[in-house]
Formats: structure tokens, C-alpha cells, sequence
């Protein structure tokens, strides 16, 4: 990519700033079993990262997740849970 | 050209205009108010059609400058002192964004004690923040350096905000013969601004943009090597007003007398043309003394410097302002040329001039003597001596 004079941006072009390293040490896992569709994990959550059409298809996006937890507290069904970042990994 | 017996004010207003800025937004301090007076008066009898915003305060006569360059447009400022303190935070935002804005600054002490009158403390607490910085040894060049300050910030290679310093009262209130020059030729040697990016509704962007950690470093990369390579446009746009306007335009810095010289006076701005005289004066008196005059502080020419003052045994420098804790900046900064490089003169450094202290021949003569004595650091010249200084250790 290009850094330009003063850096300009155009609209649309924050994505370019991967912000996830920032993660707290836990991430949210969409276990896609209860899901029912009502969007609260999407419109609560504050990076605007999380997708999803129809039930069970919901996800985050980890290149801008926080770890904040909020999609896990607001989601009625108990369809998210927050694990240790490292959990992968073990 | 015409050759007019003018108040520096005036004259810096009327050079001002030529350059047919379309926003000039200011707010008055002392010494700088008359320059924007008059140029409030030019706006408002028609000769100049720019908006004139008047505002309340520095910060937002800086913020106004700042919007109308991003969008587009050229621009003009001036202010001083505790005005240009308060618009600091402004200042480096305006370099940060790459703005080609040009202020004057009509150099006065800093606060407190108050006191209006001229040294360079106020651009030299400013000096960080990737603006271009020129000073001014007459209204003469003030005028010439505001030509050619919008045609190095404008330049694509550069788009960087310059600074024309004006020693406070000392340039802005005297009267001197100034040659103005024709619209036309100024208008062949400055073409209308052509802005790289500029705000507009149809087509939105955003300037000065968020930069995290990955990013941040490389723009402030950009600045430093950007100011670097601003040294030979200086140069070049010195050339081409010389050329254009028949007048010598002498680039980041002038000597005078200094091919033999073994002590080199070095100073910035009014006070060269006392020191011309001290130089004049020892030289008929066989000493090999010569003068440096830095125009561009910023960016400093480092390698042109070495080779100017490499020779010399003595290197006075004189200058107006101090680092509060350490040494004089100038001084500071000229040492380090010097480090780990076959030269090695003796740096001298001298606080000239606080709060309007006049700066006389017998000062000069005085530092220049001292320096050749022995080492100096940071001394305040000609200090008095019938006061009690409560707290000092005498």
C-alpha cells in the first residue's frame, strides 16, 4: 500500500488498518448451534466485525476483533462463548 | 519594480497581496497586529479578493488556514509569541497534513514576564514540528522570502507549511526602502496553488488520517526526509528569483566576508546587519573575522555548514533565544556538525537580545573577543550587573 502526503484517506479505506493485535487475551467463538438471526452480536458489537445472513451463520472477524466480549453477553441463546486467545494453539 | 520608502508592516502587507493568498485569517498581537491590519484593509477596499476571517484567537486563526489550504486554496497568517504558542498544537498539525501554508512571524520574547518586544524564543519552541523556518535579516528579504516561501511549500516535491521570521519591531516597524515587484512578474514566478489532495464535498476524503503504530513512523519518515530534500529546492527557488527579479536571494544562508576568515561570527536575522558592521570594522583592523548568516534554520543546511565554517578556528555564535537548561539551540546544533569530523573549530555560544535588550556593536565586539579567548557556553551577554538576582548563586 501506498502512505500518501499527510495521510489522505478516502472513504471506505479504514479497513486497510488491521487493528485485531490489539486483542485482549480472550476471542469469541460462534459455536453455530442456537443461532436464531437477531443480529444483536452484530449491532452491539463495537467494531462493526461481526457477519452474518441467517441463523448459524454468524461470525467475527478476527483481522479487527478486540476480545471485548460484548457479542458473548448480549446473545440470548448462549451461542457464543469467549475463549483464551491461546486455545488454538494448544 | 517600484522602490517605495515603506513601514516593514506595510511592506510584508502589500508583498502579501501579490502573492493573491484567497484566505487570510489572523488574530492581532503585538508586533505582528499592523501586518494584518493592513491587510484587512487591502481585503476590504477590493484590491486583494480573499476572505478575511476574523476569529477569536491564534488557535483558531491557525485551524482557519489550516481547513482553507485543505481545501484548496492559498493561504496567508501571521502571528507572534504567545499567539504562536498557542497555536502550536495547530502548527504541527499543519505539516503533519503536508499544507503548503505561509506565516509570517514577527519574532517577540515568550511569557512570562510579559514583554512584547523581539528575540526568537517563540519559533524556536516550534522548531520540531516540519514546518520550513526562514529568517529575515531586513524588510527587504522579508518581503523576498514570502515570495519565494509560497513557491518552495507549494512546490509537489515539497508541500510543507514556511514560517518567515521577522525580528519583532526591528523589521515590522521600521521604515526602509523596499523594492515591491510588479504583479505580473510575480504572477509569472508563482503560478496559482495547485493542490495534490484537497477537501471536497463530491469527491470526500480525509486528511490527516489516524495512523497507528504501523504507520505513524513512516509519516513522520516522510517529514524528515522531505525537509532534507527541501535543502537544493531553497536553493533552486533562490536562483530562480534572482534571476526573475534582479536581486541576490541567497538560500539557506548568506556569508559575508567569510572566505579567509579564522573567526566566524554565525546569527540569524536583524542583527546581521550590526554584525556586518563589527566585521567591517575588525577586518580594517587586520583580524580575519567574517559573518554566517542563517536564513533556513529548518531545514538546516548541515553539510553546507560544515564546509562554510570547517576552516575557521573561532565560531561565535549569537543568537536569540536560549534552551532553557541546556545551551543556545543554534549553538547546540552547530556542535554537533562538527562531531567526529576532521574540523574541529572552537563553538562559542552567546544569548543575545532577550525581551528587546538592544544588540550593540560594543556586545558584538565584546563575545567576539571572549570567544577567542576561551570557551563559551551559553552566556548571557552584557547582562547587568547592578541587580540582585534572588535565587542565582553570584
Amino acid at each position: 500500500m501506498k502512505l500518501t502526503l499527510g495521510n489522505v484517506s478516502r472513504p471506505g479505506e479504514s479497513p486497510v488498518n488491521e487493528t485485531g493485535s490489539w486483542r485482549t487475551s480472550n476471542k469469541p467463538r460462534f459455536l453455530q448451534q442456537n443461532c436464531i438471526a437477531c443480529d444483536m452480536c452484530a449491532l452491539h458489537c463495537p467494531e462493526g466485525c461481526i457477519y452474518g445472513e441467517e441463523e448459524n451463520t454468524y461470525i467475527n472477524d478476527e483481522r479487527y476483533c478486540k476480545g471485548c466480549g460484548i457479542c458473548a453477553w448480549i446473545c440470548p441463546k448462549d451461542d457464543i462463548e469467549m475463549i483464551p486467545e491461546v486455545a488454538e494453539d494448544d | 519594480m517600484t522602490r517605495q520608502m515603506l513601514q516593514g508592516c506595510r511592506a510584508i502587507s502589500e508583498m502579501v497581496t501579490l502573492c493573491r493568498p484567497q484566505v487570510v485569517s489572523a488574530y492581532p498581537i503585538t508586533p505582528q497586529t499592523v501586518i494584518v491590519e493592513e491587510l484587512a484593509q487591502i481585503v476590504a477596499d477590493g484590491r486583494l479578493k480573499a476572505e478575511f476571517v476574523n476569529v477569536e484567537g491564534e488557535h483558531s486563526a491557525a485551524s482557519t488556514v489550516l481547513g482553507a489550504s485543505a481545501a484548496g486554496v492559498r493561504v496567508f497568517t501571521a502571528t507572534s509569541s504567545q499567539g504562536l504558542l498557542l497555536m502550536a498544537e495547530v502548527v504541527f498539525n499543519i505539516a503533519g497534513m503536508r499544507l503548503p501554508v505561509v506565516m509570517v512571524n514577527a519574532n517577540r520574547s515568550v511569557s512570562a514576564p510579559l514583554n512584547i518586544w523581539n528575540d526568537q524564543q517563540d519559533s524556536m519552541a516550534v522548531r520540531d514540528s516540519g514546518w520550513v523556518q526562514l529568517y529575515a535579516e531586513n524588510n527587504q528579504e522579508a518581503c523576498d522570502l514570502i515570495l519565494q516561501a509560497y513557491k518552495i511549500a507549494e512546490d509537489h516535491r515539497v508541500m510543507l507549511p514556511v514560517m518567515v521570521c521577522v525580528d519583532g519591531f526591528v523589521l515590522p516597524h521600521a521604515y526602509e526602502m523596499v523594492d515591491l515587484p510588479d504583479q505580473e512578474d510575480v504572477d509569472a514566478f508563482l503560478p496559482p496553488f495547485a493542490p495534490m489532495y484537497r477537501l471536497d464535498p463530491a469527491n470526500p476524503l480525509t486528511l490527516g488520517a489516524y495512523a497507528e503504530p504501523d504507520k505513524y513512523m513512516e509519516t513522520r519518515y516522510m517529514l524528515q526526509e522531505t525537509l532534507r530534500a527541501t535543502l537544493p529546492i531553497i536553493e533552486e527557488v533562490a536562483r530562480d528569483f534572482s534571476k526573475s527579479f534582479g536581486r541576490p536571494a541567497h538560500g539557506a544562508f548568506e556569508a559575508y566576508r567569510l572566505g579567509d576568515a579564522s573567526t566566524v561570527v554565525v546569527a540569524m536575522g536583524s542583527m546581521a546587519g550590526t554584525i556586518k558592521e563589527v566585521v567591517d570594522e575588525l577586518r580594517e583592523k587586520g583580524q580575519k573575522v567574517g559573518l554566517l548568516r542563517l536564513i533556513a534554520f529548518r531545514p538546516l543546511p548541515a553539510a553546507a555548514l560544515y564546509d562554510a565554517l570547517k576552516n575557521a578556528r573561532d565560531i561565535v555564535v549569537l543568537e536569540k533565544a536560549v534552551s532553557l537548561g541546556n545551551s543556545g539551540p543554534l549553538a547546540t546544533e552547530l556542535r554537533a556538525l562538527f562531531q567526529g569530523r576532521p574540523a574541529s573549530p572552537g563553538i562559542d555560544g552567546f544569548v543575545i537580545g532577550l525581551g528587546g535588550r538592544d544588540v550593540t556593536m560594543e556586545d558584538i565586539r565584546g563575545a567576539v573577543s571572549k570567544a577567542q579567548e576561551g570557551a563559551v557556553d551559553a552566556e548571557f551577554v552584557h547582562l547587568r550587573e547592578d541587580l540582585e538576582l534572588e535565587g542565582v548563586n553570584a
